[in-house]
């Protein structure tokens, strides 16, 4: 008896083999779901909302500048340190300007002494360390941070990740030599 | 005796002090650190008499990324990134039992719309683990084609999960009192067609490999975990409710939004590597349902909390612990405060170190093959092992 049901039980699994051909079947007639990823990208409907590399917003007054106060909130924000911000400098004022100040000032006058501008001259994130996080976009008080949706971010060096945000601005004000030197160094 | 007594001087640590049985005629034999059986760098010592296994040690550690130490020395709100981390497969979950750990240290109120959009959003990732789990669990056992089926899915899904948490994979889209982001019109229309194309695709999974002879075959009977076991070595998730534990942690600590919806835990008696297999394909049908209702249930509001914690925030005094029901169990995390910006410590409860755990018992006496079939319904996940 046991040896009768030893012959036929195989013969009943063969069962599978036709449900198993049939689904597979079925799905070889359907369409491709997959994309020839050179030939061919996904549409863009479905990278909108990924967080790409972070990127600045522009002044909603002057385009050639970006909105960033360079408060380093993002900067103590980030759990991986991966963002570099460097204030502009204190304007250098001249021994004559310092007279001509000190002059109005004791006419009584008010005196406008020349302040750093609050905007930055270095901007550098690097993205081989940034895990997305969104927690500087989201610090931000000036809400100047957004993310991009870039997603082909390659590079053959370390280097290539050092993304400088200030690239689409040319209106912003340059580094000194000695800040340059400074960053460097680091 | 010691390999070390032997005269062998050669291999690591495990090699010279692995044991040898009482009997000279075993071979003791490496499945991993990098091997396609293990899904990650887990390496099994395993001693074998011909196919059968007599004893299964696993080795862990080998992706330690010290999760628990960054937690001392990153402020809380940016360990949230690390949560995402842990456990690839079910990222949301970490989030949430990591966020829910600080706000009840603070006793922050959550608004109701966030609570229900981390339901929405944990209840997806969860379906996206099992998807991953079982492509992965069939393509242990030798079955190329399910994965590709599994991934298919899976791809949708974390195309719709990507809309409010802004990644694929490691997501980390939870705040200290509330989420990041509120979902779309998008999302909540999307998922909707979403559901029933995936309700029609449960049956072709059930067809295709849970009716299969072969599958069952391979599974029934094999790797058999009785209450008692699992109660022994903390055993959660899946694996006890396929041992006839009906201990599900969005039941038992009464969640505020789950005790609405209508759901039932998925629990099977036989305590098999099948009965495992089926919990898992009941939780992704529950999760579905659960997800419709939520959606369907969806409050108003704001998504994050008032006074939400800013950067430079210091958590008060004291001890917390929240556990979240995840893809593979209890995610726990105890969170000691000493009122600074740190914390004091972090503690990480890893569902799959304690499923592992049992492993060295259940694998003892089966066939090497059987032995890999028991590893795979445990659904591992290696990172989250080590932390």
């Amino acid at each position: 008896m046991s040896m009768i049901r030893k012959v036929l039980e195989p013969i009943g699994d063969l069962w599978s083999l036709v449900v198993g051909l049939r689904i597979t079947g079925r799905n070889f007639t359907r369409p491709q779901v997959t994309v020839h990823y050179p030939r061919e990208q996904v549409p863009t409907d479905l990278t909108d909302s990924y967080r790409g590399p972070i990127a600045l917003v522009p002044h909603p007054r002057d385009a050639t500048k970006s909105k960033c106060t360079a408060c380093m909130i993002c900067v103590g924000a980030c759990p991986s340190q991966c963002i570099t911000v460097v204030k502009a400098p204190a304007p250098v004022i001249t021994p004559e300007q310092e007279k001509t100040f000190q002059e109005a000032e004791a006419r009584g006058e008010e005196v406008e002494r020349p302040v750093a501008p609050r905007e930055p001259v270095i901007w550098i994130n690097d993205f081989s360390l940034c895990s997305l996080c969104g927690m500087c976009v989201e610090a931000c008080p000036p809400r100047c941070l957004t993310f991009s949706h870039e997603l082909n971010a390659v590079g053959t060096s370390r280097d290539a990740f050092l993304h400088n945000l200030l690239i689409p601005y040319p209106g912003s004000l340059k580094p000194t030599p000695e800040q340059v030197q400074k960053l460097q160094e680091r | 005796m010691h390999y070390e007594q032997l005269g062998v001087t050669e291999g690591d640590f495990y090699n010279r002090n692995f044991e040898k049985g009482a009997r000279e005629d075993t071979m003791i034999l490496n499945l991993g650190p990098q091997h396609p059986a293990t899904h990650g760098v887990l390496r099994v010592i395993v001693e074998l008499d011909g196919e059968y296994v007599i004893r299964a040690e696993p080795v862990l550690g080998y992706l330690h990324r010290m999760h628990e130490k960054m937690g001392e020395v990153k402020t809380l709100s940016q360990f949230i990134p690390n949560t995402g981390r842990i456990d690839y497969g079910h990222a949301l979950g970490w989030n949430w039992a990591f966020v829910g750990a600080v706000e009840r240290l603070a006793g922050f109120e959550v608004p109701e719309r966030a609570q229900y959009i981390r339901v929405i959003t944990t209840e997806i990732n969860r379906i996206t683990s099992h998807l991953l789990w079982w492509g992965a669990f069939t393509l242990d056992l030798g079955a190329i084609t399910p994965i590709m089926y599994a991934f298919d899915d899976r791809e949708h899904l974390l195309d719709i999960l990507q809309m409010p948490t802004g990644s694929r994979l490691t997501h980390s889209s939870f705040r200290i009192g509330g989420v990041c982001t509120d979902l779309s019109e998008k999302f909540i229309e999307t998922v909707r067609d979403f559901i029933p194309k995936m309700r029609e695709r449960l049956p072709m999974y059930r067809d295709l490999v849970t009716d299969n002879v072969i599958l069952r075959k391979r599974l029934e009977g094999v790797g058999v975990m009785d209450a008692d076991m699992c109660r022994r070595y903390g055993v959660t998730g899946p694996v006890a409710r396929g041992s006839g534990l009906a201990y599900d942690v969005r039941q038992a600590e009464h969640f505020p939004i789950y005790e609405g919806l209508d759901w039932q835990v998925a629990v099977r008696t036989e305590g098999d590597s099948m009965a495992r297999y089926l919990v898992r394909m009941d939780e992704m049908e529950q999760s579905l349902n659960i997800i419709e209702q939520a959606l369907a249930a969806l409050p108003a509001g704001p998504v994050l909390m008032k006074n939400a914690p800013k950067v430079l925030w210091k958590a008060p005094k004291g001890e917390s612990y929240f556990a979240v029901e995840g893809a593979r169990g209890k995610i726990g995390v105890h969170l000691v405060s000493n009122g600074g910006e740190f914390a004091y410590k972090v503690k990480l409860r890893s569902p799959c170190f304690s499923n592992l755990s049992a492993y060295a018992e259940a694998a003892r006496g089966t066939i090497l093959a059987d032995a890999v079939a028991i590893l795979g319904s445990l659904d591992l996940v290696i990172p989250e092992i080590d932390r």
